[in-house]
């Protein structure tokens, strides 16, 4: 596999939503191409046709009755919010002023 | 004095869980500026806790085996009345509302929680060197680590400033704690133990144990919070396997047990194969029957390990979004939600967190994802099946816990890969699902720092590790004319 440049880097910041300084991106565009080259490993072992397993238990999906049990009450559930305002969450502006 | 013997001796009014708690809380005074294993304590908390167990026994309730006995809780549970971190300054104030299932069946139990201990940052590491507040110390040699991820509640327990503590292990982070710092350590089979009010790292992977000074108190723990739990969907609706019955048994005569020749070789260190060399010669001595036993697709565990784990995480940590919980950085009445959650996840995250974050990001974006995240799922069926095919011929699989003992803090910090290499041996458990524990085997030669011995078990057979476990603690104790750990400079 190719080297994992620094540009790839910042790319993947972005989409995982963090907002890394110059030096980091640096950091870890050295360090990520260190780990993939040594996990691309499993390429070479995960030859022919084997089943993917993505969870050590067979999952089987899980019913209860549909019953209302108490929950949190709504100042529980605010209790760690940032920021609140009349009984809800306060967020930052989700639109930009040209939308 | 054992958790088994002070949870006896509460019951039978020779002390009581005041005059325990209290004597705990001050050995924590006592050695706490040294060791550093704590995130959070609240002397008062625990001792009104202690006076209304007291007050339950008194009245002629009988909570079980463990009531009146304190525990340290690993900062991943939620406690609903006491801080709950990961250890990460995104949650450095965060307060649940909610208590985990582990805590909550603890609390019914009748224990009572000194405090919350230090950890990597959403058990993120091997050496609890990547807290956001402080870095613990492993009691046999400060200037080394105590393992981690739950480092916190192995050095808390070393240190007896705890008598127990709860831990998470998602690729060893018990058994490789447990390990270097001397004590007793249990993976459970994934699913037997809930992960609910566990803030969650890998999911398919996460698995709440205990760690503990001995196989018998380790068991009653084990047991005392594992069982199926409704509000965790992937919970096992089966009975707990009989833990404490094995670890009082602890015999291995006639059991058939294989040495794993792939976690066995080049690059671990002298001392440790020393140790577990004797531990296989001690094991035959008292009548088991130890061959030897391929596990070829181990080799990769590693690999497909440090993609999976990070790409769960990448998906996981999603939810620390700065809206409706933890740190919020930047909000100044400009900045977009997106941009305020992107300053806040830079500030709130660690570089560990951050490099794996990126690092899941990566394996799962398109064009990589069949390459890397496909790949290491298929890897993860070859080590089923690798364990599958083992135990149609064995009971119980051994290797040593950990390549190496505790390294000195700071030793591998700046080298990724060095640090992911400690999980080496207790990786291949994860992946699979299987039950797992690791026993102290001695004191390498060249350091006098602890060795563990792991012993894997098929699903659900979680009671063979205790077994065996305690037959080999009862040989060494006889043996060492004590308890391993009695060699610690924090010994009481």
């Amino acid at each position: 596999m190719s080297a994992i440049t620094r540009d790839e880097v910042a790319h993947l910041a972005r989409l995982s939503r963090l907002a890394l300084h110059e030096d980091e991106l640096d950091q870890l565009a050295a360090q990520l191409d260190e780990i993939i080259s040594a996990v691309a490993k499993v390429q070479e072992v995960a030859q022919g046709d084997i089943p993917p397993t993505s969870h050590a238990l067979p999952l089987t999906n899980v019913y209860r009755p549909d019953e209302s049990l108490p929950g949190l009450s709504p100042d529980q559930a605010l209790a760690g919010a940032p920021a609140v305002e009349e009984q809800r969450f306060r967020v930052p502006q989700i639109l930009g002023e040209e939308q | 004095m054992s958790a088994a013997e002070l949870g006896a001796a509460i019951h039978a009014k020779d002390t009581t869980s005041v005059e325990a708690t209290g004597a705990y809380l001050d050995r924590i005074a006592e050695v706490e500026g040294d060791v550093h294993a704590y995130l959070h304590t609240d002397r008062e908390a625990a001792l009104g806790q202690a006076r209304a167990v007291d007050e339950r026994i008194a009245a002629g309730e009988d909570p079980g085996p463990l009531a009146g006995v304190p525990v340290a809780h690993k900062d991943v549970f939620t406690t609903v009345d006491m801080p709950t971190t990961a250890a990460s300054k995104i949650l450095a104030d965060w307060r649940p509302p909610y208590d985990a299932t582990v805590t909550a069946r603890l609390r019914q139990a009748g224990m009572v929680i000194l405090g919350k201990t230090n950890m990597d940052e959403f058990a993120m590491g091997s050496s609890t060197e990547n807290s956001a507040f402080q870095t613990t110390r492993n009691p046999w040699d400060l200037s080394r680590i105590p393992g981690g991820s739950s480092g916190g509640s192995s050095a808390a327990v070393a240190a007896f400033e705890a008598p127990l503590a709860t831990g998470t292990d998602t690729g060893g982070s018990i058994r490789q704690p447990a390990a270097v710092c001397g004590l007793v350590g249990a993976k459970p089979t994934y699913g037997g133990s809930s992960r609910y009010g566990l803030i969650a790292f890998a999911s398919s992977l996460d698995t709440p144990g205990p760690i503990a000074r001995s196989v018998q108190d380790a068991a009653l723990l084990h047991e005392a919070f594992s069982g199926h739990d409704p509000r965790d969907s992937t919970s096992v609706d089966a009975p707990v396997p009989p833990v404490v019955e094995a670890a009082r048994r602890g015999d291995v005569a006639g059991l058939r047990i294989g040495v794993v020749r792939e976690l066995d070789g080049e690059g671990y260190q002298a001392g440790v194969r020393q140790r577990f060399q004797e531990t296989v010669e001690l094991l035959e001595s008292l009548g088991a029957k130890v061959v030897e036993v391929s596990c070829p697709s181990f080799d990769a565990a590693l690999s497909a390990y440090y993609l999976i784990a990070p790409s769960e995480c990448s998906s996981n940590l999603a939810r620390f979004d700065a809206m409706r919980y933890g740190l919020r950085v930047g909000d100044d009445g400009t900045r977009s939600a997106e941009e305020v959650m992107s300053l806040t996840r830079a500030e709130g995250f660690g570089p560990e967190v951050k490099r794996r974050i990126i690092l899941g990001t990566y394996a799962l974006s398109s064009g990589y994802y069949d390459a890397y995240y496909g790949s290491a799922q298929q890897v993860r069926t070859l080590i089923k099946r690798d364990f599958d095919a083992a135990f149609e011929n064995v009971d119980v699989l051994i290797s040593p816990t950990t390549p190496t003992t505790a390294f000195p803090v700071g030793e591998r910090t700046g080298d990724p890969m060095a640090m992911y290499l400690a999980d080496l041996c207790t990786i291949p458990t994860n992946l699979a699902g299987n039950a797992a524990l690791s026993v102290p085997c001695g004191l390498a030669p060249e350091d006098g720092l602890p060795v563990g011995l792991q012993i894997m078990a098929p699903v659900m057979a979680d009671d063979r590790t205790y077994r065996v476990g305690a037959a080999v603690e009862a040989a060494l104790n006889e043996r060492n004319g004590g308890p391993l750990l009695a060699k610690s400079a924090f010994a009481v």
